[in-house]
């Protein structure tokens, strides 16, 4: 995209605390969604479409662009607040999220809303369809990225695993997962509701190049990014993440997993996240 | 002549992809339908995904959202089953182009018993919405189906057959999306109603009951989703009295679907033969067919106990 200027780390800074408050509304206006990973995932997301993805919001379906596909399907605040600052549809169709007749599904419909690569929703099937998606670009010789982002909590899926040694199998250079490490799933950690450590150590034993990353450093995030673009893949980047990040009392709150805030946390939440603009 | 549909369908396939490029294969290491061979023909056009059912319908949909006709195929038992869920969300639910090729469906896998004998998954497959299911009675409906699939856009389910089974067809047939085929018509006491490599069965009984001075009427039901409406309407209302066919369960097949259409439209005398409300075990399919009353006899049987059903209903009204 020629008449796009990827964003610099200070402007991206800005645009997650946007994007942060996108979510909040959001949420707040849909009385229902999930903050938490929604908030975990916004930097990273953030440096995706404003950085890293090749892609042109006036063309979605446009062969060669990079895809991304949100396999924590229910984290689709985070996306769709992306894809309207994009450009890809009004910023003001956000509040419309979960309501009736919106393309703003619960979960991504990629054929309701422009710019959503797969459909997602049910946990750890993304990056099976990342993998096909990575096949299709493998044998037509395309340039295209396929960018897959899963929950840590995700990870917990056996197809996850099913898929991760298939990508490997097929010696897929261009599919680069990401793993939003919140540590956090519905009801309370992940380390006491099934454990999912050595983490790298089971990627690395998939077949996977492994990078490792503060998912709220967008100085790290940018970098790391360009350097898994490099790489021959596949590759995964474990991306250390605060569920929540941004608003104080959702912070490492497992309860903010699936919950929408009163108009006084909203209020409040917003307050905090201006309030670090630099 | 005896051939398996599955092999005829994934030969003709492989036929098909000689010159045709358009479509993609991902097999989950099972000798399903033959299809398996394109990886040595076209290894760019063919991926084995390993004994990974819920994989394999990912990567599918990954091809699929990318432009490529996509062909998954397995044994139905899993292909349906245990990957049921990814055929949902991520083949159905946002109308892919890929076809599912479940194979050794029904109590045709006999020895292998129940945990490979397929019978419900019509029923499964059937309940998901943007879903066509198709079945073929012979070779010649498979290999005319395998190329209508070519050319057919979104999720499709299609229902092969394990064992060689006899070639009804000439070459004349072409297999028509939603269109049943009226094979035979000796007139109005019953109309039997069947589907997949049961028709031979059917044709053996119609004899029988002709012989016997019962007219029937034989259609054979190939897309059982959505199923055709007319077809069954006309024969309920020159017959009255109506016999479904199938190797599958009896709940959410064929005769559910002719049931829940004449409940509502034409209400008349159905019989629905198939498997009962259980699961299928080891042993010659020829048996399991007898033991459930599926084979020629238990049409016979089955034909005239409904026509006297009806004529005794008819002098009492």
């Amino acid at each position: 995209m020629a008449d796009f200027q990827k964003l610099g780390v200070h402007d991206l800074k800005c645009m997650s605390r946007t994007i942060r408050t996108d979510i909040l509304k959001m949420v707040h206006a849909a009385c229902s969604g999930h903050p938490g990973g929604s908030l975990s995932a916004t930097d990273i997301v953030t440096a995706l479409y404003f950085n890293t993805l090749n892609i042109n919001p006036k063309d979605p379906q446009w062969e060669d662009r990079d895809r991304f596909i949100l396999s924590k399907g229910h984290c689709c605040p985070v996306l769709y607040a992306c894809l309207a600052r994009r450009g890809y549809f009004e910023v003001n169709e956000l509040l419309t999220l979960r309501k009736y007749g919106t393309k703003l599904q619960g979960h991504p419909d990629m054929n309701k809303c422009p710019g959503i690569d797969m459909t997602s929703g049910s946990l750890g099937n993304g990056i099976g369809c990342a993998v096909g998606i990575a096949i299709a670009g493998k044998v037509r010789n395309k340039n295209y990225k396929v960018y897959v982002m899963l929950g840590d909590g995700e990870c917990q899926e056996g197809v996850v695993w099913e898929a991760a040694m298939c990508a490997a199998h097929h010696k897929l250079k261009n599919l680069i997962a990401i793993v939003d490490v919140n540590k956090l799933q519905i009801i309370d950690t992940t380390e006491k509701v099934m454990n999912i450590e050595p983490l790298a150590d089971k990627w690395r034993s998939f077949g996977w190049k492994v990078l490792e990353m503060d998912g709220h450093d967008m100085v790290q995030i940018v970098a790391t990014l360009d350097y898994a673009k490099t790489m021959e893949g596949p590759v995964v980047i474990l991306a250390q993440t605060v569920k929540g990040k941004g608003v104080s009392f959702m912070e490492g709150v497992a309860k903010w997993h699936g919950a929408a805030p009163s108009n006084d946390e909203l209020a409040r939440a917003i307050s905090e996240i201006e309030g670090v603009a630099e | 002549m005896e051939v398996a549909t599955r092999f005829v369908f994934g030969n003709e396939l492989l036929e098909i992809a000689k010159t045709n490029d358009s479509f993609v294969v991902c097999n989950a290491d099972t000798k399903a339908c033959g299809i398996e061979a394109m990886s040595e023909l076209f290894p760019n056009r063919s991926y084995s995904i390993g004994i990974a059912e819920q994989n394999l319908i990912n990567v599918a949909s990954g091809l699929a959202a990318t432009g490529f006709k996509v062909f998954a195929c397995t044994f139905a038992v899993f292909a349906t089953m245990r990957c049921c869920e990814q055929v949902r969300t991520y083949i159905c639910y946002p109308k892919l182009n890929v076809t599912v090729v479940g194979t050794h469906t029904g109590l045709q896998v006999g020895e292998d018993g129940a945990t490979h004998a397929a019978v419900e998954d019509v029923a499964i497959m059937g309940a998901l919405p943007n879903m066509t299911i198709i079945q073929p009675a012979d070779a010649v409906a498979a290999r005319s189906i395998a190329h209508a699939s070519i050319g057919f856009t979104g999720p499709l389910y299609i229902r092969l057959h394990r064992n060689p089974s006899p070639v009804i067809y000439d070459d004349s047939y072409q297999f028509e999306l939603g269109k049943a085929t009226k094979i035979l018509n000796y007139g109005d006491d019953v109309a039997l109603i069947s589907t997949g490599i049961m028709l031979q069965k059917v044709l053996d009984a119609a004899g029988i009951l002709n012989a016997k001075g019962i007219r029937v009427r034989v259609i054979d039901m190939s897309t059982l989703k959505p199923i055709d409406e007319e077809a069954v309407l006309e024969a309920a209302k020159a017959t009255n009295a109506i016999i479904t066919i199938e190797d599958h369960s009896i709940i959410g097949g064929l005769g559910s679907s002719v049931s829940q259409l004449l409940a509502e439209k034409y209400p008349c005398k159905v019989k629905c033969i198939g498997i009962p409300d259980v699961f299928g075990e080891s042993g010659p399919c020829e048996i399991l067919y007898t033991k459930y009353n599926m084979d020629t006899t238990g049409i016979v049987v089955a034909a005239e106990k409904l026509v006297a059903q009806k004529n005794i209903n008819n002098r009492n009204e």
